[in-house]
């Protein structure tokens, strides 16, 4: 696919070279591409918005452009993120995982004697979180399951105060655990050192040397680094993380849409209205295809991605039916709604918290070297 | 002056991550009362930094003057949202706290006060002292605007020092005056009803 674009190429490659972008060429056209969708999203949503009144639903059409407000919000923090490199990357998402868990938090009743324990979690373990991300250490995949989870009940018995003790504990740590441990597995992608089992890419490979053949060997393994004509450095994780976000939110809309067209049997009607298994296995199924059609922005062949997208499709259902359980048991539709005004970022990224640390083990189980 | 004027507004917003919403009430720079339930220290400085720019250069928070003439930062703090001090231990008859914000608010002035005296962290409002009766009384021209401030005793409860960033809500509803022929008591409790009535809408 990529040696049929690269026919009409060779203008955009130049200006690549002389602008010099951290990423390579197939995330720079994963990019475009995506920039194009969200344009006719927009123009689309624009279009529905002058029409809506007569035969579409109003509430629908709505929805259909906060999404897009939201994903125009998510690329740029994305395409942000790919400039200023991946500890960047991962202070945005930390950013966003603050945000979540405040949302979270703000709709879940805490008592007056959970301040302090409330404040270790949002100013030091949310920021801690993210920080043992970047330096890449192992201790980031234990310090939230494990240590947070036994001083977040410690804290709270020190403040003096046993009604529903195990409630509130629980409730503490099931936020920190959505909104800030499992997210900070989409940045940890960035570090990963990924091998594949494709060729590797003759558009990015460094010219011959004697030098760079020595090295080949060592380079042919590794997917993830690979030197651009001036010999910089590129890490292709970011074109899998963009891959990664773009299939959870494209699934979100592709079950909800599924669900619209051919939905009949409810999964759980009392839990929420809108998710059928037709719209699960239809999402499932149309993100496999995208995957697959993806996959050249990623060190997966196209079978492997599409699997992948798959299991995002699956893990990203999950976390919505989660939230939409949390919400319902709080009586409050969207995290949105809660308090007036807000974005409701927890409403966009619940698939993404739970799709995360699973698309992070299986591309480090299968694909690290 | 404005830098830390602009530093505070953004402590507040994040702090706090207030919101704002008028009910039944837009944005002026007329005379106004601002009353709202108190639940946190921080209430004063949130409601003052989520008005339009405009409308917070004129107006002035009514505040404890042994609380905020405590320290450096504080005094630096309440100088730089021109809070009115009202000293709490000695309310004299020639000096009433009600003359002088009549006095502060000159001809341009509105005043953000919460009549429930101190911070009350229980969910339901504490009977309203008088003042804003007085206020109604005296100056009958004022708009008394009910505000009802969400979810920070949760921010800083009552006794911390640290504030945990939470998001909070501000709803600011229809004015009220007082009617010919209303009771102190009446008023009062229809401007209690006024700032209840604001949690639900």
């Amino acid at each position: 696919m990529l040696n049929l674009f690269h026919q009409f190429l060779w203008a955009f490659v130049d200006v690549k070279r002389v602008l010099n972008l951290p990423f390579d060429e197939p995330t720079a056209w994963l990019i475009a591409t995506v920039m194009l969708l969200l344009i006719l999203a927009s123009a689309a949503g624009k279009l529905l918005d002058g029409t809506s009144e007569q035969r579409l639903n109003t509430a629908i059409v709505r929805s259909f452009n906060q999404r897009i407000r939201s994903w125009w919000l998510m690329s740029a923090v994305l395409i942000a993120g790919l400039f200023i490199g991946e500890h960047g990357t991962v202070v945005l998402f930390g950013l966003i995982g603050f945000w979540a868990l405040r949302e979270f938090i703000t709709m879940t009743p805490t008592r007056r004697s959970d301040h302090r324990t409330l404040f270790w979690v949002l100013v030091v373990f949310t920021p801690l979180q993210f920080f043992l991300v970047a330096i890449q250490g192992e201790l980031f995949l234990i310090a939230i399951p494990i240590y947070a989870s036994l001083f977040i009940p410690a804290r709270i018995a020190m403040a003096n105060d046993a009604k529903r003790f195990l409630e509130r504990s629980a409730k503490i740590q099931i936020g920190l655990l959505i909104c800030v441990y499992a997210l900070s597995f989409a940045p940890a992608i960035l570090y990963l050192d990924l091998g594949s089992n494709k060729q590797p890419n003759v558009e990015i490979d460094a010219p011959v040397t004697i030098e760079s053949a020595a090295n080949e060997a060592a380079q042919r393994t590794s997917w993830s680094h690979v030197k651009d004509s001036d010999g910089n450095d590129i890490n292709r994780n970011k074109g899998l993380l963009f891959f990664f976000v773009l299939i959870t939110q494209l699934n979100d809309v592709l079950q909800y849409a599924w669900g619209k067209l051919l939905g009949k049997n409810i999964i759980a009607p009392r839990i929420n209205t809108s998710r059928t298994w037709e719209g699960v296995i239809g999402g499932a199924a149309t993100s496999a295809l995208l995957g697959a059609l993806f996959s050249w922005v990623t060190p997966f062949l196209f079978w492997q991605a599409a699997i992948m997208a798959i299991v995002i499709s699956f893990m990203g259902f999950a976390g919505g039916m989660t939230m939409s359980a949390i919400k319902r048991d709080r009586g409050v539709k969207d995290y949105g709604t809660l308090v007036q005004g807000h974005a409701g970022i927890l409403d966009r990224i619940d698939s993404l918290c739970f799709a995360a640390p699973v698309f992070y083990h299986l591309t480090k189980v299968f694909f690290a070297i | 002056m404005q830098l830390t004027s602009t530093l505070l507004v953004a402590t507040a917003k994040i702090i706090s991550g207030y919101t704002i919403r008028w009910v039944d009430c837009l944005p002026d720079t007329c005379q106004r009362i601002y009353f709202a339930n108190h639940t946190s220290h921080l209430d004063a400085l949130v409601l003052w930094a989520s008005l339009p720019r405009e409308i917070r250069e004129l107006t002035r928070p009514v505040a404890a003057k042994d609380y905020w003439e405590k320290g450096w930062l504080r005094r630096h703090i309440a100088k730089t949202f021109n809070a009115l001090l009202i000293d709490r231990n000695e309310v004299k008859v020639h000096q009433s706290p009600i003359d002088l914000m009549i006095r502060e608010m000159k001809d341009c002035y509105s005043l953000i006060i919460f009549p429930e005296g101190r911070r009350n962290p229980a969910e339901e409002m504490i009977k309203f002292k008088s003042g804003l009766f007085y206020l109604a009384k005296k100056r009958p021209d004022l708009e008394l605007v009910p505000v009802y401030l969400d979810n920070m005793s949760r921010v800083l409860p009552r006794g911390e020092i640290l504030p945990v960033p939470l998001l909070s809500h501000i709803t600011i509803g229809a004015p009220i005056w007082l009617e010919k022929g209303e009771t102190k008591h009446q008023f009062l409790d229809r401007a209690r009803t006024a700032i209840i009535n604001l949690k639900d809408c």
